[in-house]
């Protein structure tokens, strides 16, 4: 195993601690999981007076991910490099998966394994191994796609 | 006033995603790929965003209320059933087709491009088409009969 020169622990731990943050908010003032794609899955089908803080919170994310950008414009390295069909059929995926599965990475990988949940454990577990298997089949069996 | 507070959640969320590397799709490979040249820092952006939102979840326990709603909204299931666990399956394959999931291809519409409105544009029909065959799935429950006596007796239709 070779170890990337591109490993950045501290922003990683720091930018994690920022997220940590504002999961934390969002519970102990509105008493809601910040799972993005449990967000995103709500707003379709939002009874009047939900929809609201559902559209704040995903429009808040280009937001605070621009302020960064501005404040620390050296993000090197930063690729979108897939295919068209790949980016279609990852999307698809990821779209369809976190519904079926009830999370991804924030509400069960953040949120559901932070408050000890079995289910987010399960599925933590589950979707990280198979990323990781699916990665090192299109890389390394497959040679790219 | 949560609509507020949900909109500076998602800004500081997105701005922790940023700085932590993973709006980048190539880092969060790079994670995943441990039989290639490693980049472990996804591992420390979950350590920091764990820690922090455990002592939340701490803080919560202690309330019965939030600030701002009348009720903490939790999930209460506790069993590992087959959509929780295929549904995983089927996002961690797309995750590892792309490096994006949910959260940072949201960001990612702060330096829109061509790739990233595909991305987002696919994973919203996804969103869509689970709710379209959901609400099917639960429409057939809600309308079929109890089950026949009879083995054949339901065939005739």
């Amino acid at each position: 195993m070779t170890l990337s020169p591109d490993f950045t622990p501290l922003a990683g731990l720091a930018g994690g601690a920022l997220i940590g943050l504002a999961s934390a908010a969002l519970l102990l003032a509105n008493g809601r999981i910040a799972g993005v794609s449990g967000i995103v899955g709500g707003s379709l089908r939002a009874a009047p007076g939900d929809l609201g803080w559902r559209l704040a919170f995903l429009v808040g994310l280009p937001l605070g991910a621009a302020a960064l950008h501005a404040l620390q414009p050296a993000d090197h390295g930063f690729a979108i490099t897939s295919r068209l069909g790949v980016l279609v059929l990852g999307g698809l995926l990821v779209g369809f998966g976190t519904q079926l599965g009830s999370g991804c990475t924030s509400g069960h990988g953040v949120c559901g394994l932070a408050r000890g949940s079995r289910r987010s454990l399960a599925a933590t577990a589950t979707f990280m191994l198979t990323a990781a298997v699916t990665v090192f089949v299109v890389r390394h069996v497959l040679g790219g796609l | 006033m949560q609509a507020i507070v949900a909109g500076l959640c998602g800004i500081v969320f997105g701005s922790g995603l940023a700085l932590s590397g993973m709006t980048n799709p190539a880092k969060v490979l790079a994670f995943l790929d441990v039989a290639g040249v490693w980049d472990p820092t996804l591992a420390f952006v979950m350590t920091g965003a764990l820690a922090t939102t455990a002592a939340g979840f701490a803080l919560a326990r202690a309330r019965l209320r939030p600030w701002l709603a009348e009720t903490f909204a939790l999930p209460t299931r506790r069993d590992l059933d087959a959509d929780l666990l295929g549904g995983a399956v089927l996002f961690g394959v797309g995750w590892g087709l792309v490096g994006l999931c949910p959260g940072p291809a949201l960001a990612n519409l702060s330096r829109p491009s061509a790739e990233i409105l595909v991305f987002v544009g696919a994973m919203l029909a996804g969103v869509a088409a689970h709710r379209l065959l959901w609400s099917r799935r639960a429409a057939r429950n809600a309308s079929s009969p109890p089950p026949a006596p009879l083995a054949g007796a339901s065939r005739s239709r």
